[in-house]
């Protein structure tokens, strides 16, 4: 599944078994991309770490 | 049975989580704690889940979600107090303490001044720790009073009021390496190492996993810590001391485990969804015999 990276428009490849919530990385830019739908297919930036993320 | 799994993204944990409960046939759905709402007057649809899988990678989300899915009556793995246990530092040492469960020694103080009096006590070298916080983020060996009165400066100046709870472990001569044990129920299911050169041994920060072998006193004091904090679906830190032998370190309530399942080939998150079913079951059966708080209001938004 191809789409473009919103951060740079670079080309981005993405699974075809990508789910909603997901964390791409684009090979492009590298910044962290979160797929927030899949029909029609949209990522935008993950949100950034927290203090309180973790384990 | 209903299953909701809150989760703040889908990391490859939450897929295989998926996975296992597809294998089983269980009905479930996918709760995103950005958009969930909760009424306390009218719980609506959560009250549909027997059990909900808590996921978030947000300590406060998941503690405060679970909080109140807990005073409906709604099961969570891991329940509430056991997050609020395992999510803070000085409440875990204070559960392994009143367990008589064995742990490296640690000291806590409010000011930097108390606190510099402590580390003088303790002897260097020491580690700082944030109450609460993981991944190793902000952990700080400190080898001399020239990094404890810089350390203990920016904690007191830039941190908020929980960097100024000044938790103080002191260093354990590990060798070159900690074990993380995963405990589900009753058992210590499997453990690895997590070896580095570095002194900070977390996966998180490049420590590599490894087999480690589940000896019946690794699977002890392992299942004795998860015991101490609630119980539940626990990863147990365990840090070996050359005196002491097995020393609790830190445990984990919303672990992951993606070098683990790898490492060990152990069927983590099947072992999981077993146990969430069992939670489910036990909950659901007494549930059903007294009245669902607020089952006759209206339905409160669920997102997912």
């Amino acid at each position: 599944m191809m789409t473009t990276c919103p951060e740079c428009e670079g080309a981005l490849a993405l699974a075809d078994d990508v789910q909603t919530g997901e964390i791409v990385v684009c090979g492009d830019c590298g910044v962290d991309l979160e797929v927030i739908d899949l029909a029609p297919l949209a990522l935008a930036l993950a949100p950034q770490e927290a203090e309180d993320w973790g384990e | 049975m209903k299953i909701g799994v809150l989760l703040s993204r889908v990391r490859v944990e939450e897929k295989w989580l998926f996975e296992a409960l597809e294998k089983r046939g269980l009905e479930y759905d996918k709760i995103d704690d950005r958009e969930a709402k909760f009424n306390f007057d009218a719980p609506g649809g959560w009250l549909a889940y027997d059990v909900v899988l808590e996921r978030s990678i947000s300590f406060g989300r998941g503690l405060y979600a679970t909080q109140v899915l807990n005073a409906w009556g709604v099961p969570t793995v891991n329940m509430a107090s056991v997050a609020a246990t395992c999510g803070d530092k000085l409440a875990t040492t204070a559960a392994l303490m009143r367990a008589n469960v064995p742990q490296p020694n640690v000291r806590v103080a409010f000011t930097a001044e108390s606190a510099l009096a402590a580390i003088e006590e303790m002897g260097y070298p020491v580690v700082l720790k944030p109450v609460v916080g993981s991944w190793g983020r902000m952990v700080s060996r400190i080898n001399d009073r020239d990094a404890a009165e810089a350390i203990l400066e920016h904690r007191e100046v830039l941190g908020n009021y929980q960097h100024q709870i000044f938790y103080i472990q002191e260093l354990i001569r590990k060798p070159g390496r900690d074990i993380r044990a995963f405990v589900v129920g009753d058992e210590t299911i499997c453990a690895i190492y997590r070896t580095s050169e570095h002194w900070i041994t977390n996966t998180a920060r490049g420590g590599k996993g490894s087999t480690c072998p589940v000896t019946p006193e690794l699977n002890k004091v392992c299942v004795e810590a998860a015991n101490a904090v609630g119980g539940g679906v626990l990863a147990v830190d365990v840090l070996e001391d050359p005196n002491r032998g097995l020393l609790i370190n830190e445990i984990n309530h919303t672990m992951e485990f993606h070098t683990t399942v790898p490492t060990t080939g152990v069927d983590i998150p099947g072992y999981i969804v077993e146990y969430t079913m069992k939670v489910g079951q036990e909950k659901s059966e007494a549930r059903g015999q007294k009245p669902e708080v607020g089952s006759q209001r209206p339905a409160a938004g669920v997102a997912g």
